[in-house]
């Protein structure tokens, strides 16, 4: 059974929705800037890719509000749109024949932070009763089954950046084991002063506080990278049930997967790549083009860089690779769906989107960088995601047939 | 202390558990069950939590638990606002 | 050709004395672990019990390094995992670390770190704008629970997939059922698979105090977690790891290793009705039973013992005594099922893997642990709950399963022999 994604909800600093995000990201509008969400002046950082214009109330159900974070308000309406892109009737699907599978780092954390507040300055009588479900990890799977009515199997991942990819690869098992259809992908809201303090500790952010000079991965100059909001929401369907019910689009099939985990001192990324082209069955000449994890941290670029030549340096021509996150920064479970939705719109149209910003490329990381939206016939590509402490997935996706 | 009223009781009800289409607090409510209204008992322990932090009065859960409408849940808080100032 | 799964070692660190030998005895004795908190003052909290491990990180094995890098819960996953491993052999066969993967299962993540660190970074909850400098340099860790999976890699050594399963109360079945996906599908030939939680932060005690879902039995901590009982008033809170060495049948068979059990079941649905709230009539968490099964190739009739999720609520109880009937038909009513919830507490995303080392056990040594505290039964609850005193039994399928926010339903089936 071959799974394809028929539906893209996308909600990116870039543009909310598929098109509006196609389109900016075509055009290589970054979307970093200063933190607007609370005071950071006293941060040793102060850029992030912020989601502006969203407007919760106008996109979720009123009693959704004051039980949900900004995490999963953005994950309601991604899905939302989604299931709009693809047409789906939910009421044309069995009763278990619909699932959820969604990737998370933080779960609902500025929720998470109000209510510790309340515990720690007002007193336990002061923590709301939403606290129980609407900080943990497993929230957005469980507030989507609800709205739309989806019975079947569930599931919640979390490793890190790694995370949506997994995710993803877990929709595909569940629809060849028959499932009608699954919602799955990624998205974080970690722009509250908790979120980007705990980022803050664990190295990795640039310090910059020049939007066109702080996220630079395989740059010469590279110097850390820029944490955003987001994520994308798919749907995966049956290749055949999604022809039967004559879905409007088919973007594409989850072709390829292979998740590793780093040794201490080492890497297994390579072998992560390998195994999603041969799960695949794809030779890495037929990868159309490469969505890079992009970490911006010189020691994971490098090692990135090394296991793509190692993996494409026998083609005749050089893999060409990109990182659209240079325009909106690293969005932990977020960011793997959102590639794979560029990844997908870049089979559609023949283009692949850019890096911004991305100078001379660092000794060691000597790719062949997109740096303007390119046409490019293609067929196959492949998106890798880095969780911290050592989580590899890669993921391809092919044009239907 | 002046009584809690039902515009009270919609102010808060809309604050703890938000306010949409689904959720209807038009017309003659008072003696329809909460249920009925779309609250379920998260919003009705969300409102009583605020209420005794708001009022400083003690609602005891099994009675806010037991309180199926508007009404009944107005007489609990009122009652409670009378022997607190009985009380004092 | 079919890729089957069997259980080859256990490690578990629950209420009372770690490991698994103290953990078995506990809960066939049904001597209850539940105790008025002890690790911060309970006292301004409505629920003031809890089931807590008494666990000594460093004393347990972990270097004071690891003990204090590591938030609690991935100090309970971590000593159950190196347990497991030495239980299992493992360690002195010949394997390829890429065939190796890692799932670990938990709902809540580093709760005791997240909320002590918040305490400090914000001052007591005086600033919204937290100062990053009081941090601990191991925040982020905590913040991403994928941090616990990294570590359980660490301790096993494994290079192939490793994840987080982190659906709330049902994480660890869930956790579980991933990694025998992975090992039916052959992306592993062995999964170090399991979870845990430490919740016992006052965070986690004022959330479930604000919807009072814990029992307020704070006058007899050692009953105050009744499943199936008349007066059950709620679950209390627990602590606690499971972690189990999972491999593919004939790799286990190759190297010799001891077989506690297959997994020959595995589903999981969402009840998409209410993120707390249960639908009576239980019909998704039996569709999840009656898809177990199916992939098992098991009749309801075949099921020798049910491990239910029992977590002494009125609404879960009952939830669950309808599902089972409705799984199982007539043969709900012959079936010994039993919670060791009262024995343990509720371990939030923990349990359901402590719940499966128990079910492997149970099918090991032909003993069906009892419901404790079960002295009253609840007269509308009509099932054998298997009150106070384990029985020996002849087991060859086991049926456990799981319940949790978020509408989560889940559902695993253990044999013996293997069914498939």
């Amino acid at each position: 059974m071959t799974a394809v994604v028929t539906g893209i909800g996308v909600a990116a600093p870039t543009g909310l929705g598929v098109e509006e995000f196609w389109a900016g990201t075509l055009k290589g509008a970054s979307a970093i800037g200063p933190i607007t969400r609370f005071d950071a002046s006293g941060y040793p950082v102060g850029l992030a890719g912020e989601i502006s214009g969203f407007d919760a109330a106008a996109q979720i159900p009123g009693r959704l509000l004051p039980q949900t974070d900004r995490v999963t308000q953005l994950a309601l309406a991604a899905t939302g749109w989604g299931l709009a892109d693809a047409d789906v009737d939910p009421a044309r699907f069995g009763e278990f024949d619909m699932g959820v599978v969604t990737a998370g780092s933080i779960g609902g954390f500025e929720f998470g932070q109000r209510e510790l507040q309340a515990l720690w300055r007002d007193g336990p009588e002061h923590v709301s009763v939403y606290q129980s479900f609407a900080w943990f990890y497993a929230v957005n799977t469980g507030q989507i089954s609800i709205r739309h009515g989806m019975r079947g199997p569930t599931g919640v991942l979390v490793t890190e950046q790694a995370g949506g990819l997994d995710a993803l690869a877990q929709a595909r098992r569940r629809v060849r084991a028959g499932t009608g259809l699954v919602v799955s992908g990624g998205m974080e809201a970690p722009l509250c002063p908790w979120g980007v303090a705990a980022h803050v500790r664990n190295g990795g952010l640039s310090r910059s506080r020049d939007r066109d000079r702080a996220f630079l991965p395989f740059d010469a100059d590279a110097g850390g990278h820029v944490i955003g909001e987001g994520g994308a929401m798919l749907i995966v369907e049956d290749a055949g049930r999604a022809r039967e019910r004559g879905a409007p689009h088919v973007y594409g099939e989850i072709a390829g997967y292979c998740a590793t985990f780093d040794p201490p001192g080492g890497t297994r990324l390579a072998e992560a790549i390998t195994g999603a082209l041969d799960d695949a069955g794809v030779d890495p000449s037929g990868i159309g083009a490469v969505f890079a994890d992009a970490s911006g941290v010189p020691s994971l670029d490098l090692v990135e860089a090394d296991a793509i030549r190692r993996v494409f340096g026998k083609r005749s021509t050089p893999v060409p690779v990109t990182a659209p996150k240079t325009m909106f920064g690293r969005l932990s479970s977020g960011g793997g769906p959102v590639d794979v939705a560029a990844a997908l719109l870049a089979l559609r149209d023949g283009v692949v989107p850019p890096t911004v910003n991305v100078g001379d490329l660092a000794p060691g990381c000597e790719l062949d960088l997109v740096r303007e939206a390119r046409p490019v016939p293609l067929s196959a590509a492949l998106v890798i995601a880095r969780g911290h402490h050592g989580f590899n997935s890669a993921l391809v996706v092919r044009s239907a047939a | 202390m002046s009584a809690f009223t039902l515009e009270d009781l919609k102010a808060v009800m809309r604050s703890a558990a938000g306010e949409d289409e689904s959720l209807n607090l038009d017309g003659d409510i008072l003696g329809v069950d909460f249920a009925a209204l779309g609250y379920d008992s998260l919003a009705l322990m969300e409102a009583a939590s605020r209420l005794q932090r708001d009022l400083g009065v003690e609602l005891p859960e099994e009675e806010v638990a037991d309180a199926a409408t508007p009404a009944a849940f107005l007489t609990l808080v009122n009652d409670r606002l009378a022997e607190a100032g009985t009380a004092r | 050709m079919d890729r089957r799964v069997v259980i080859t070692g256990i490690g578990v660190v629950a209420p009372g004395d770690p490991g698994t030998k103290a953990f078995w005895q506990r809960i066939v004795e049904g001597r209850t672990a539940t105790r008025t908190v002890s690790t911060f003052d309970p006292a301004p909290y409505r629920s003031r019990v809890a089931a807590e491990c008494d666990f000594d990180p460093v004393r347990e094995g972990l270097s004071p390094q690891e003990a204090r890098r590591m938030d609690r819960a991935a100090q309970l996953l971590v000593v159950s995992a190196r347990e497991a491993l030495a239980d299992s052999g493992l360690p002195d066969a010949a394997h390829d670390p890429g065939r190796v993967g890692v799932s670990v299962g938990s709902a809540v993540g580093c709760t005791m770190k997240l909320d002590e660190e918040y305490n400090v970074l914000s001052d007591g909850g005086r600033t919204w704008v937290v100062d990053p400098e009081y941090a601990v340099p191991h925040l982020y860790d905590y913040v991403v629970p994928s941090s616990l999976a990294a570590e359980v890699a660490w301790a096993a050594g494994a290079e192939g997939p490793a994840t987080v399963v982190s659906a709330g109360c049902t994480s660890g079945i869930d956790a579980v059922g991933y990694a025998c996906d992975l090992i039916e599908e052959g992306s592993a030939d062995v999964m170090v698979a399991g979870a845990g939680d430490a919740p016992l932060s006052p965070i986690t005690f004022a959330c479930f105090d604000a919807i009072k879902a814990t029992s307020n039995r704070n006058d007899t901590p050692e009953s105050a977690l009744r499943p199936f009982h008349r007066t059950r008033n709620g679950f209390v809170l627990g602590e606690g790891a499971a972690v189990m060495i999972l491999e593919e049948y004939g790799h286990a068979r190759r190297r010799g290793a001891q077989i506690y059990a297959h997994i020959d079941g595995f589903a999981c649905r969402s009840n998409a009705y209410h993120m707390t709230a249960l639908r009576p009539d239980g019909r998704e968490m039996a569709a999840a039973i009656t898809a177990a099964l199916g992939r098992a190739g098991l009749a309801p009739d075949a099921v020798d013992y049910v491990n239910a999720h029992g977590t002494g609520t009125k609404q879960n109880d009952r939830h669950e005594t309808r599902a089972f009937k409705r799984a199982l038909g007539e043969h709900a009513h012959r079936v010994p099922v039993s919670s060791i919830k009262a024995v343990t507490g509720h371990s939030l995303g923990g349990i359901g893997s402590i719940e499966i080392a128990a079910c492997a056990l149970a099918l090991t040594h032909g003993v069906v642990p009892p419901t404790a505290n079960l002295d009253d039964p609840d007269p509308e609850l009509d099932l054998d709950y298997v009150p106070l005193t384990a029985r020996e039994k002849r087991l060859d399928a086991v049926l456990t399963v799981g319940s949790g926010f978020g509408g989560f339903q889940s559902a695993m089936v253990l044999t013996r022999r293997g069914a498939r």
